[in-house]
């Protein structure tokens, strides 16, 4: 049932309002009014937004289900058969995923107050968040794959902008630079899929041109429809959905940073920390979750897709959550430790249990936030140090941050008090359980579970590196806690890690599926029938006593490694085995390999490039500008001396004949006197015999 | 002796013309070249008037007389007022060494 729902567009265009309120005026009201003026506009208007999606989510729920909200705009592109409406629509996934952003961004905007406070670019900073609300709501509330990918794109400029948001400084200018053509790479997969699957549903070529078989949209729920008449095509002798899954999941690498483009991530750690928590870790980066979720009717089609995303996000998992142990910057944990749980979302969305990789992104959104932003604080504290070695025992001063960023660490750590675990254990037993793919589900399983480990394990170092200990003093002052707009939000956060848990109560558990997965189920529909390994309740129960293990024991080692900073044997494992040390803390030098090879090589090509446009391209315009020179040379000589000596002769005779002429002008008045008369006498003698000649 | 004809004025008017031609070119003095040009004037009506009087009868040449002698008038007048300002300006009326209008 499709409800007709008027007000969907004001979601995205508020936060768009204020983008533009305060980049067109914010310098001037800045500078007139002060920084109250611009962060009351830009922080008010998400929350009416805030309010716009609650109440678009409480119609939903109203309604039977399998509805959708849908406002229809205007017609965007029509050409013949090919429609596409600006419209927005608004079912469970994109409901849970507009409150997501509209509710955590609004917090982070409030948390940004204090933050940013005193930045000298205060409004810029808040015009560009709120272009980037704009911008991810109409990735999530876009109503085909078109609008979806104006969104896409305006949230990594968007990410670009605010990556490079202190500019001056070289490396962020590089970092922000560095996440966008990162993320071009995959937003190439994305167009590249998008064109294919565009071919797939289109008609034929025959020999009076190509011929538009059956309905063309581009429309989510038309779409899947649609996509079974494409499933028996192939393409280079590859099944054609498969090829567009693959091309889909590497746009999803690029812009939710999986193996191999989660380079840019890192780096992109140098943007503000409001930018890091929103952005980075909260909303952006799990575009490309919902991206596969959203397809997910394309997804049930293809295993071979399907294995690949979840190998990848297992992968990933793993392999970030190694380098996560060994690093000291608290934001470049907290970094891997997203592009780590992004690829559990991946795990999630790749062994067919879509609702438990949103379920995940849900939870995640508000963990890695509070974590984000708790760092934040304790950054803001230490005035803008990083290092965790240089922090310690901030716990005394700093309670409300400290607490909150403990309940974040036990959420996603897997403890069951806490939100974080319901979703990872979710996401580890379908993946164990999973039949879909072609590989046995233990093996994603398994490197989710090491994974899950390690995850315990760095997150409570940095925690116990950053709060217990010996207090660290900054400028001979201890650390203060913050101002309330900051930790408020901290408080919120951790508050909502919490609640989130009573959403996704295992099956298990309750004998009935959870609350999450019956709201998203009319999304998911297709993935409804994917088979299942078939293990019992006895492995379920065995695989979360084993999550929990995992995770007790990650803490145990955290605590007598690093608790209260005391122990010497950290140091001393880094002296055993330096080698090892030395390639994990430098991230496997992936960044090395990647100059070496893939940007080197853009970099020989585009010295090419500028070989042949300075060689041969100027070469041609510089010849065509000798020959018209030359051309102009010779044109000249001909005009200075042909055409310039003819009319410079006929004014030279003039002259020099009336130069002769004027000696007979004497002034004298006898001489005129003897001309005239001689000459009258000459007249009349000529006449006279003139006229004897002709009578 | 023969009674006088035409012949006689025009030959006492071609002789007048040539004196005053002679006057005109020879004298540097300019009241004695307005006085060659007034000898030229008058055997021009000299001529005319004989030509009146020998010819057909009509009266067309004594008019034209009297038009030469108002003519002549005003012309004295004019040439004196020149002579007056250029012995004014150069200081001396002879012709010779008035040459500053040469080219």
């Amino acid at each position: 049932m499709i409800q007709e729902c008027n007000f969907l567009w004001l979601i995205p265009f508020l936060p768009l309002v204020g983008a533009f309120i305060n980049g067109s005026m914010g310098y001037h009201l800045h500078k007139r009014l002060g920084e109250k003026i611009n962060h009351s506009i830009s922080v008010i208007l998400p929350w009416a937004s805030c309010f716009l999606a609650f109440w678009a989510f409480f119609q939903l729920r109203s309604l039977p289900e399998g509805s959708i909200l849908v406002n229809h705009l205007w017609t965007w592109v029509a050409v013949g058969a090919f429609h596409v409406d600006l419209a927005f629509s608004v079912d469970p996934l994109s409901s849970m995923m507009i409150l997501i952003v509209t509710f955590v961004g609004s917090l982070i905007h409030v948390y940004s107050i204090g933050y940013m406070h005193g930045d000298k670019s205060y409004w810029r900073f808040f015009c560009y968040l709120n272009l980037f609300m704009f911008a991810m709501l109409m990735l999530v509330l876009g109503d085909n794959l078109l609008l979806m990918f104006v969104g896409w794109e305006g949230v990594g400029l968007c990410s670009y902008l605010l990556i490079g948001f202190w500019y001056e400084d070289l490396n962020n200018a590089r970092a922000g630079m560095k996440a966008f053509v990162v993320n071009r790479v995959g937003d190439f997969g994305f167009l590249v899929g998008f064109f294919i699957l565009f071919w797939s549903l289109g008609g034929v070529w025959n020999e009076t041109g190509y011929q538009i078989t059956g309905n063309f949209s581009l429309t989510f729920r038309e779409l899947g429809g649609m996509i079974e008449a494409a499933s028996q095509k192939q393409l280079w002798g590859v099944p054609v959905l498969t090829l567009v899954g693959l091309f889909f999941f590497i746009g999803a690498t690029g812009k939710s940073a999986q193996i191999p483009l989660y380079v840019w991530l890192p780096d992109a750690m140098a943007g503000p920390t409001p930018v890091s928590a929103l952005i980075h870790a909260a909303t952006m980066v799990t575009a490309g979750v919902y991206m596969v979720a959203r397809m997910n009717f394309l997804f049930v089609l293809s295993p071979t897709a399907m294995t690949v995303v979840a190998l990848v996000g297992a992968a990933t998992a793993l392999f970030a959550a190694t380098i996560g142990c060994f690093q000291h910057d608290i934001k470049k944990v907290l970094a891997y430790s997203t592009v780590s749980q992004l690829g559990y979302m991946f795990i999630g969305v790749g062994v067919g249990a879509f609702w438990a990789g949103s379920y995940h992104l849900l939870t995640h959104a508000f963990f890695k936030a509070c974590l984000f932003l708790g760092a934040g604080s304790v950054i803001l504290a230490m005035h803008h140090e990083q290092d965790m070695r240089k922090m310690g025992g901030l716990g005394k001063t700093m309670p409300i941050t400290r607490w909150t960023y403990w309940f974040a660490c036990v959420a996603i750590a897997g403890f069951p008090i806490a939100s974080g675990f319901y979703s990872k254990d979710e996401i580890l037993w379908k993946a164990f359980n999973s039949g879909t793919l072609l590989i046995p589900g233990w093996i994603p399983w398994l490197m989710g579970f090491l994974a899950a480990g390690l995850t315990s394990f760095y997150m409570w170092r940095s925690y116990f590196m950053t709060f217990t200990g010996p207090t660290a003093l900054v400028h001979g002052h201890e650390p203060e806690e913050q101002k309330p707009v900051v930790t408020w939000v901290l408080a919120v956060l951790a508050a909502g890690a919490g609640v989130l848990l009573f959403i996704g109560l295992p099956h298990l558990w309750m004998h009935t599926p959870s609350a999450i997965e019956q709201f998203l189920s009319p999304v998911f529909s297709a993935a409804s029938n994917l088979p299942v390994a078939g293990f019992g309740h006895g492995a379920e129960w065995g695989l979360m006593a084993a999550s929990v293990a995992v995770a007790v024991l990650g803490l145990m080692v955290a605590w007598w490694l690093y608790r209260g900073r005391k122990s010497e044997v950290p140091g001393r494992i880094l002296e055993r085995f330096p080698g090892i040390h030395r390639v994990v803390y430098n991230k496997y030098y992936v960044d090395e390999i990647y100059h070496a090879t893939a940007v080197s090589g853009f970099l020989s090509i585009s010295r090419i490039s500028n070989w042949f446009d300075v060689v041969i391209i100027d070469g041609i315009v510089n010849a065509v500008g000798l020959f018209t020179r030359v051309l102009a040379w010779i044109d000249g000589v001909i005009d200075t001396y042909l055409v310039d000596g003819m009319v410079n002769l006929v004014g030279w005779t003039v002259k020099n004949t009336g130069m002769r002429l004027r000696r007979i002008q004497t002034g004298r008045l006898p001489t005129y006197l003897t001309g005239l008369v001689f000459g009258i006498v000459l007249i009349l003698v000529l006449v006279r015999f003139l006229m004897d000649t002709t009578s | 002796m023969s009674t006088i004809g035409l012949q006689h004025y025009l030959f006492i008017s071609a002789l007048l013309f040539s004196l005053g031609i002679v006057c005109v070119l020879t004298r540097r003095h300019a009241v004695a070249i307005l006085i060659g040009i007034e000898l030229i004037l008058n055997s021009a009506s000299l001529n005319m008037i004989a030509f009146s009087r020998f010819g057909q009868g009509n009266i067309q040449g004594s008019v034209f007389v009297l038009f030469i002698i108002v003519l002549a008038a005003a012309e004295a007048v004019v040439a004196l007022a020149m002579i007056l300002a250029l012995q004014k300006r150069m200081k001396t009326i002879e012709v010779d060494k008035t040459n500053s209008l040469k080219g």
